[in-house]
C-alpha cells in the first residue's frame, strides 16, 4: 500500500505505518534480536505509543504501560543529561535478578525497548541492538 | 502524535488531563478506570509521592471499540499539577493528541487555573503545537461542592477566564462523584478521532 508516512494537520502529527514497512521492522526486530535469544523488543515512539513488538512467546508484561513508562523514563534522563552538561547518556539498561531492560534511542521519534535475560551478555546485546538500529532507521523512513 | 498501524488495522492516541495542582485529574482517571474495569485489561500506572501526589503521571489504557474498521486504543495521562513540576509536565505533553484542561472551580484557585492554562499553552508552543488547534476539551471540576455551601466560580466566569478565546466544549463536572467525567472523555476521544479522521481510509 503507498500511502503517506508522516500527515500533518493542524500542527498534529500522526504517523501512519504501512503493512510493507511493519513487516520490515519485524522482520528486523526478529532476525537481529529474538533470533539471538532476547525475551521481547518492542519498538515505541517517545509519546508511549507501541510501533511494533515481538516476544518469544513466553512473556506476559504490560507492554502498553511499558511503553508510556519508557518513555517517560527516557525523556526525564535525557533531560537529566542536559542538566548536567551531556547531550545523551549512551547506555540505559537496568538490571534485573532474571530479567533486565535496555533502552535504545533509534531516532529522534523512536525507541528501542529489549527485555533479555541471563543468557544473553549486555555486549552482545549492545552490538545486535546497533545492528538492529541501523536498519531500523532505514525501514522508519519516510516512504521507506 | 498518533500511530496508525495499517497492518493491525489500530489507531492509537494520547490524551492528557492538564490543569493545576489537586483539581481533580487523577481523581478523573479513577472514576474511568472503576467505572470501566470490565474494559481495561490493565491496571491503572501511577506515579506518585509519599504524599500522595501525582509526582510524574498517571497512565490508563482504554480500547474504545472500532471506528472505520480501526480498533482506537486511547491512552491517557494526567500531569503533575504543582507548579515546580513544569519540566515534567512538559515531558508527559510531548505527542499529545488530546487535551482535557480540569479547572478547579473553588473560588480561591481562580488565579491557579490561569496560570496553568497558560503554562499549557506554552508548553505545547514548545512542540510546535497550538492551543488553538489542539482538540480540547475544558472541564470545571468540584461542582459538588456547591451543595457543601463551599464559595466556587460561577461557570459563566470560569467561562470567561479560560474559554472566551478558545471557545472549547466545556462541562460543569465532579470527578469525584461522577457526573460528566464520562462525558468529557467521551468528548475529547470524539474530538480527537475525528482530527485523525483523514488518515483513516
Amino acid at each position: 500500500m503507498d500511502k503517506q508516512y508522516i500527515s500533518d494537520t493542524d500542527g498534529q502529527r500522526t504517523y501512519i505505518f504501512t503493512p510493507a514497512q511493519l513487516s520490515r521492522i519485524e522482520a528486523v526486530l526478529a532476525e537481529d534480536l529474538l533470533d539471538v535469544g532476547v525475551h521481547s523488543v518492542t519498538l515505541i515512539d517517545m509519546a508511549g505509543n507501541i510501533i511494533s513488538t515481538m516476544d518469544n512467546g513466553e512473556n506476559r508484561h504490560d507492554l502498553y504501560s511499558l511503553a508510556a513508562l519508557a518513555a517517560g523514563n527516557f525523556g526525564a534522563v535525557s533531560t537529566m543529561a542536559g542538566l548536567i552538561g551531556e547531550e545523551e547518556f549512551s547506555l540505559l539498561f537496568h538490571k534485573g535478578k532474571k530479567e533486565n531492560i535496555h533502552f535504545s534511542k533509534v531516532t529522534d521519534e523512536f525507541l528501542l525497548i529489549t527485555i533479555f535475560g541471563k543468557e544473553v551478555s549486555l555486549g552482545f546485546l549492545r552490538l545486535k541492538v546497533a545492528e538492529a538500529t541501523e536498519k531500523l532507521v532505514i525501514a522508519l523512513k519516510p516512504g521507506s | 502524535m498518533a500511530i496508525i498501524n495499517l497492518k493491525k488495522k489500530e489507531v492509537q492516541a494520547k490524551v492528557v488531563y492538564y490543569g493545576p495542582g489537586r483539581g481533580g485529574k487523577t481523581t478523573n482517571l479513577e472514576y474511568i478506570y472503576k467505572k470501566f474495569r470490565s474494559r481495561i485489561q490493565t491496571e491503572m500506572v501511577t506515579i506518585k509521592t509519599h504524599g500522595d501526589r501525582t509526582l510524574f503521571f498517571d497512565f490508563l489504557p482504554i480500547e474504545i471499540g472500532r471506528i472505520k474498521g480501526y480498533d482506537i486504543r486511547i491512552q491517557l495521562y494526567t500531569v503533575p499539577g504543582q507548579v515546580k513540576y513544569e519540566s515534567t509536565r512538559r515531558l508527559v505533553l510531548r505527542g499529545v493528541d488530546g487535551i482535557v484542561f480540569v479547572a478547579d472551580s473553588l473560588a480561591v484557585r481562580r488565579k491557579e487555573n490561569v496560570l496553568s492554562l497558560k503554562s499549557l499553552a506554552d508548553n505545547l508552543a514548545s512542540y510546535k503545537k497550538s492551543i488553538l488547534e489542539i482538540p480540547l476539551v475544558f472541564q470545571y471540576n468540584k461542582r459538588d461542592l456547591l451543595d457543601e455551601g463551599i464559595p466556587l466560580l460561577p461557570v459563566e466566569w470560569l467561562e470567561k477566564d479560560l474559554n472566551s478565546k478558545l471557545k472549547a466544549p466545556s462541562f460543569a463536572a465532579s470527578a469525584l462523584k461522577g457526573p460528566n467525567v464520562v462525558q468529557t472523555m467521551k468528548k475529547i476521544i470524539i474530538m480527537t478521532i475525528d482530527s485523525l479522521r483523514k488518515d483513516l481510509t
